[in-house]
């Protein structure tokens, strides 16, 4: 089985894999931050209350979170076209990863946020700050610990739903485990897959913790 | 035309005012009729004093000194700041208005992730403050608060006092005014609970800044506060210099601070408080008394507080029931003048 070829194929799999995790993570962030900061500044305690805008958000964040992955992936074929011009291989993996992850980043930023002592900010808004500073130097800083903890489950999440698209033509481990894995059955395949996956989450969690400790400076 | 000159004029007590509170009303929408927090406060709080606030919790103090920076928005009313009504303040304008009202907390409210110098640097950011001169302004505050060396410390690693003294430090950072204390040393224990204190005097006297200071002990007002006004249900129930109230409290809320917990619900009557000040301390007043009226008197209670500085004795006392006994005592007091007055039954 541990031919030259499948070594090959692993180490390819192992690498797209972590690309398209890590560059949907990326966008996934992109997107699920100013989601995150908005429901919870625009939340009725928050500090630029906003009902309208809070609801609407919320609905869209729970709307988008109750979507089966593998039936978004399919519907949002069109848009991956306009987006990355194909709909198969790793860059079109990206465009239903981000969509489908971006709500839940979005979830995982606010509880973050909502861990920051209103107190701070009380005492930020007596000093005169303003809402931009709020959430720049307060908010988001003071939330670092949590918020690098929280990227380390969105990034494992992820890895988790990157799998799946392998059963539509995405790159990945995803597609060795469903291709020689399901398909021919070659459990040995599926098995090498497995452990390759569980050693990725392991790295990305441990990473996490470590970054998280690192930059926590409340337990010292 | 002098008449006309002096009505321009703003009267002279307005003229001291820093901060003005008038009418001043904060209701919150309960579920069937409308809680109001405060109503009808009007506060005048001048220069260079220190203004002590005390009530019990749920009187309202916390709400009043977050709507003289706007933290809470009063209802109805006005604050003015100088002769600035921040009620009408854009939010601009308020940013601005608050960087001269330095505020400290019961819970310190420190930024956990910044070191003390960071913190205190922080108010400086926010206005845009050169890095290497918002570093000095730091040291020197940390130094004038006594924490020069823990300054590369973050909040976790120092104790409740140290906390509390970054956070004056951060709240002086840009020259305010006036600095509002929202029961600042409630969470902390009585020795540093007296250094805190002393650290806010010695501000006031040396930088000239007013202080307003929010507490629920009446020990906090004896120790630091030229004023007091007290606060019950969301209203000033009675307000003035703090001897004044502690000599002649009017109101059954002033008494029950002024006077000791066990001694409000005695259901004894003919109980009289005797108040010494620095001079009678001197002379054996009580056994004067008993010896020169000639009946005994029963010593209920007795503690000594320290007020603006000057120390003064209180000491409550039960009388004889014969009326004339009672006489010759009130009689005897009055002539040496000796402040003793009847207490109100409870």
């Amino acid at each position: 089985m541990l031919d030259e070829r499948t070594i090959g194929l692993f180490l390819e799999g192992t690498i797209d894999t972590i690309y398209v995790t890590l560059a949907s993570t990326l966008f996934a962030y992109v997107f699920g931050i100013v989601m995150g900061v908005a429901l919870v500044i625009t939340r009725k305690d928050g500090i630029r209350p906003n009902a309208l805008v809070y609801s609407v958000l919320d609905v869209f964040v729970n709307l988008t979170r109750s979507f089966p992955f593998l039936i978004l992936l399919i519907a949002v074929i069109p848009l991956t076209r306009l987006i990355v011009g194909t709909s198969i291989g790793n860059n079109a993996t990206i465009v239903p990863l981000v969509i489908s992850a971006a709500p839940f980043v979005a979830r995982l930023i606010e509880s973050s946020l909502l861990e920051v002592d209103p107190g701070v900010v009380e005492a930020a808004q007596s000093m005169g700050a303003s809402t931009r500073q709020i959430i720049c130097k307060v908010l988001l800083p003071e939330a670092k610990p949590s918020l690098i903890n929280g990227s380390a489950i969105a990034a494992t999440t992820i890895l988790g739903y990157s799998a799946m698209a392998g059963a539509v033509g995405g790159g990945g481990l995803g597609k060795l485990a469903i291709q020689y894995g399901y398909m021919r059955y070659q459990t040995d395949v599926m098995i090498v897959t497995i452990i390759l996956l569980i050693v990725i989450v392991q790295a990305f969690q441990s990473i996490g913790n470590w970054a998280t400790r690192k930059c926590d400076k409340r337990s010292r | 035309m002098n008449d006309t000159l002096r009505d321009d004029a703003p009267p002279a007590s307005q003229a001291e005012a820093l901060i003005r509170i008038v009418d001043l009303e904060k209701r919150f929408q309960g579920k069937n009729t409308d809680v109001y927090a405060l109503r009808g406060v009007n506060l005048e709080i001048r220069r260079g004093e220190i203004f002590g606030i005390i009530g019990k919790s749920g009187a309202g103090k916390s709400t009043l000194v977050r709507c003289i920076n706007m933290l809470e928005r009063p209802t109805a009313g006005h604050v003015f700041l100088e002769d600035k009504d921040l009620c009408t303040l854009s939010d601009a304008e308020l940013r601005r208005a608050r960087r001269s009202m330095g505020m400290i907390f019961q819970q310190f409210n420190l930024l956990m992730q910044r070191t003390a110098e960071q913190n205190v640097t922080f108010p400086l950011e926010l206005v845009g403050t050169p890095q290497d001169k918002a570093r000095e302004r730091a040291r020197e505050l940390l130094d004038l608060v006594g924490l020069a060396k823990r300054m590369n410390a973050y909040p976790s690693q120092l104790s409740g006092g140290q906390k509390q003294r970054v956070a004056i430090a951060r709240a002086l950072a840009t020259n305010p005014r006036v600095l509002l204390c929202d029961a600042a040393t409630s969470a902390l224990d009585p020795a540093t609970t007296d250094s805190i204190l002393a650290l806010i005097k010695d501000i006031n006297t040396t930088l000239g800044i007013t202080a307003v200071v929010i507490t629920h002990e009446m020990s906090v007002i004896e120790k630091i506060c030229s004023q007091v006004a007290i606060l019950g249900k969301g209203t000033v129930v009675e307000s003035g210099a703090v001897a004044d109230v502690f000599f002649h409290p009017k109101t059954e809320f002033a008494r029950r601070l002024v006077l000791p917990e066990p001694l409000q619900n005695m259901p004894h009557e003919r109980l009289y408080r005797l108040i010494f000040n620095g001079r009678s301390s001197f002379e054996p007043v009580i056994a004067n008394m008993v010896l020169e009226c000639g009946c005994p008197v029963n010593i209920m209670y007795a503690d000594t507080r320290d007020l603006d500085g000057v120390a003064y004795g209180q000491m409550v006392l039960q009388l004889p029931e014969r009326k004339e006994s009672i006489e010759r005592i009130m009689a005897y007091a009055k002539a040496r003048s000796i402040m003793l007055e009847e207490m109100p039954h409870a």
